[in-house]
């Protein structure tokens, strides 16, 4: 993936840069707000990473305008003001989605790639299908095998979500947001115990692991 | 002397100067219209008693000529009385009337005498000079006539009148010097006592108050209102005080614990394996002190009444199913059971990410205390037919003595202090603060056994 970072903070823009190589990807860094526009405005990016205090140009702005121009790049908007408020401003300005700062490298990471990702295939798909897992979301029907599963209706939203990103790790907090429409962070391990209760719907009486923690930084679905 | 230039720089004392001011030019102006006035309307009298009186002469001159005139003049002349009669000859001798005397030059001019003159009279040998107005005339053998009044008892008048103005104004003066010395100096006082009181506080002593009088007087009222404001100022300083010292207690534990970890890895021979458990700790540690910090942020955001722009009303219940099914897979690994007992749909103007993180922190209380007797915990919701909604967690927990009860909701407050420290001592102050914000309250009370948290919530378009 090719990734554009627009952040002032140079360790930081380091730091990122060097996570993501790692992971092999491509980060253009660039540290104001006026030339990372302009970086932007050629749509040769498949995720932008945007800060939202910026010298020249603050970061809503350049997210906006560049919507405003039909540039559809999905961006994570970086804050220090993590507040429920601020996230809203963040999204309405055009941004896919929001992290507070301070924030776990593996959390971004998930993040940008499930964005860099979704890119493609922004319509929620019928059906999904890993590793012969197989969830139909207008039937409301979960199978494995053939075989049927019966999911509560909060199970079968957090199955959905993390097949709707299979291959990709989802983090607790990416799991909290999207499946229980909470941003923030409860400090029982409450995420962990719905996906034990998941997993063993989905996984006893099977072969193979099909729901894989990954550790320290979250869940994923994989054959 | 200083004492006095710091008298004479006080408001009260320059104010009461002015006044003083004006008070004695008004006086002066008053005395001096009201003799005048009566000085005038007395002359003016006197003249038209004059002119009747030269009437009667004229009568008595066409009658009988000029005999008949020193006659009647002669006549009148004997008879007590202001008035004034002189005849005189060509050589200023007098001819007959009760004036022995005139200012010299009065007797040269026919007409008003200008001004009141002095006179001397035949009946009194004392030489007294009196004054009087007088008409002079010219009569046809060369001789002149002057008629005249004495204003001996219009001037007493006049002089009595002063007298008793002057006397009054300057007994008024009096009063009112007195009555500035008694209020002035009073209030004086009573503003140097603010004064010295407030520079005390600025001083650093937040405790000292105003002092407050018996009479309920503006003063009073004063001193009242600023030292309701200096309670507060007292208790948000106090909260704030309480705050940065429990912050820096309750974050230096675990920085000194990240610390010594770091420490311990770079010093020691650690091989890989126990370099990296080192620092997923940290990561670990980090990442509940960044969740302590949020929480303070958010605590200090409600308190300060910033963070509830975005309220909207909606039902309540559907909300606690939501938190029900949500937290009853944690509750169950736990061996307990959650129950929610319903209620009628209410609607409430809320901030549900607040309210959901309020209830779960309760909901974790509950499982964080749960004690070794502990079988359920309940979640409840009631309303009142009137204003209120309450939300109650209970457990049969450990409970809270009921002495640490009121401590229990002050940020860090961690009631046992032996208990690993999981969680932040944060989470009832913030549910405390969540309440609050929505207009509400936290209570806590006893379940025998056990602890009922209970949020009392006002119902949308109460009140």
């Amino acid at each position: 993936m090719k990734l554009l970072v627009i952040e002032d903070d140079r360790e930081a823009s380091l730091f990122i840069e060097k996570g993501f190589v790692e992971a092999g990807h491509t980060v253009h860094l660039s540290a104001d707000g006026e030339a990372g526009y302009l970086l932007a405005e050629t749509g040769d990016y498949d995720v932008m990473i945007v800060d939202r205090m910026l010298p020249f140009r603050d970061g809503l702005s350049v997210v906006s305008t560049l919507r405003a121009k039909g540039i559809e790049t999905p961006a994570l908007i970086l804050s220090a003001l993590g507040q429920v408020d601020d996230r809203i401003a963040g999204l309405k300005a055009g941004g896919d989605d929001y992290l507070g700062k301070p924030y776990a490298f593996a959390e971004l990471l998930a993040r940008v790639e499930v964005l860099g990702r979704r890119r493609g295939a922004n319509k929620p798909q019928t059906v999904y299908e890993t590793g012969g897992l197989k969830l139909d979301r207008l039937a409301n029907s979960v199978s494995r095998n053939g075989q049927h599963i019966t999911l509560q209706p909060r199970e079968f939203r957090l199955l959905e979500y993390l097949m709707a990103r299979a291959g990709q790790v989802v983090t607790r907090t990416m799991l909290l947001e999207g499946v229980w429409d909470l941003h923030f962070d409860p400090q029982t391990n409450i995420i962990d115990v719905h996906i034990s209760r998941l997993r063993s719907k989905i996984e006893t009486g099977f072969q193979s692991q099909i729901l894989h923690t990954v550790r320290g930084r979250g869940y994923m679905i994989r054959a | 002397m200083s004492s006095l230039r710091s008298v004479l720089s006080s408001t009260a004392t320059r104010l009461s100067l002015i006044f003083l001011l004006l008070f004695f030019i008004n006086s002066v102006g008053l005395v001096f219209y009201v003799t005048s006035l009566s000085t005038q309307i007395i002359e003016a009298q006197a003249k038209t008693a004059i002119d009747q009186q030269l009437v009667n002469l004229e009568e008595a001159f066409e009658r009988a000529g000029i005999p008949g005139l020193i006659r009647f003049v002669d006549r009148e002349a004997r008879q007590p009385g202001a008035h004034l009669y002189l005849i005189a000859d060509q050589s200023g001798r007098i001819v007959t009337g009760n004036v022995s005397a005139v200012d010299p030059g009065i007797l040269d001019r026919s007409g008003w005498a200008g001004k009141p003159f002095s006179y001397s009279r035949f009946d009194d040998e004392s030489a007294t000079q009196y004054r009087a107005i007088a008409q002079v005339l010219r009569l046809p053998n060369g001789l002149t006539l002057l008629v005249g009044r004495d204003l001996g008892d219009a001037e007493l008048f006049g002089g009595v009148v002063k007298n008793a103005l002057m006397l009054a104004l300057g007994f008024m003066m009096l009063g009112a010097l007195v009555i500035w010395l008694l209020i002035g100096r009073n209030a004086l006082k009573r503003i140097d006592g603010v004064s010295i009181e407030s520079q005390r506080i600025i001083a650093g002593d937040l405790s000292r108050r105003l002092p407050v009088g018996e009479s309920g007087d503006e003063f009073d009222r004063l001193a009242l209102s600023l030292n309701g404001l200096l309670d507060r100022i007292e208790t948000l300083d106090n909260g704030v005080r309480d705050v940065s010292n429990n912050v820096a207690h309750d974050l230096k534990t675990p920085l000194t614990r990240l610390l010594a970890r770091s420490e311990n890895a770079l010093t020691g021979k650690s091989n890989a394996k126990a370099l990296k458990s080192a620092l997923q700790s940290n990561v670990e540690e980090t990442q509940a002190l960044i969740r302590t910090f949020n929480a303070i942020l958010t605590i200090s955001k409600l308190e300060a009444g910033s963070l509830l722009v975005n309220r909207e009303v909606m039902l309540i219940n559907p909300i606690l199913a939501d938190i029900k099914e949500m937290m009853e897979p944690a509750a169950e690994e736990q061996g307990l059971t959650l129950i929610y007992v319903s209620a009628e749909p209410v609607e409430l103007a809320i901030n549900r990410e607040l309210i959901v993180q309020s209830v779960i922190n309760l909901i974790e209380n509950a499982l964080n205390h749960a004690g070794p007797d502990n079988t359920k915990i309940e979640m409840g919701i009631m309303s009142d037919k009137k204003d209120w909604v309450e939300i109650t967690i209970s457990d049969c927990g450990v409970g809270i003595a009921d002495q640490l009860k009121e401590n229990a909701t002050e940020r860090f407050v961690r009631l046992d202090p032996s208990r690993n420290s999981q969680g932040s001592g944060l989470g009832l102050s913030l549910v405390k603060a969540i309440a609050e914000a929505h207009g509400g309250t936290l209570n806590l009370s006893d379940n025998n056994p056990g602890l009922r948290a209970t949020m009392l919530l006002p119902k949308f378009g109460a009140r």
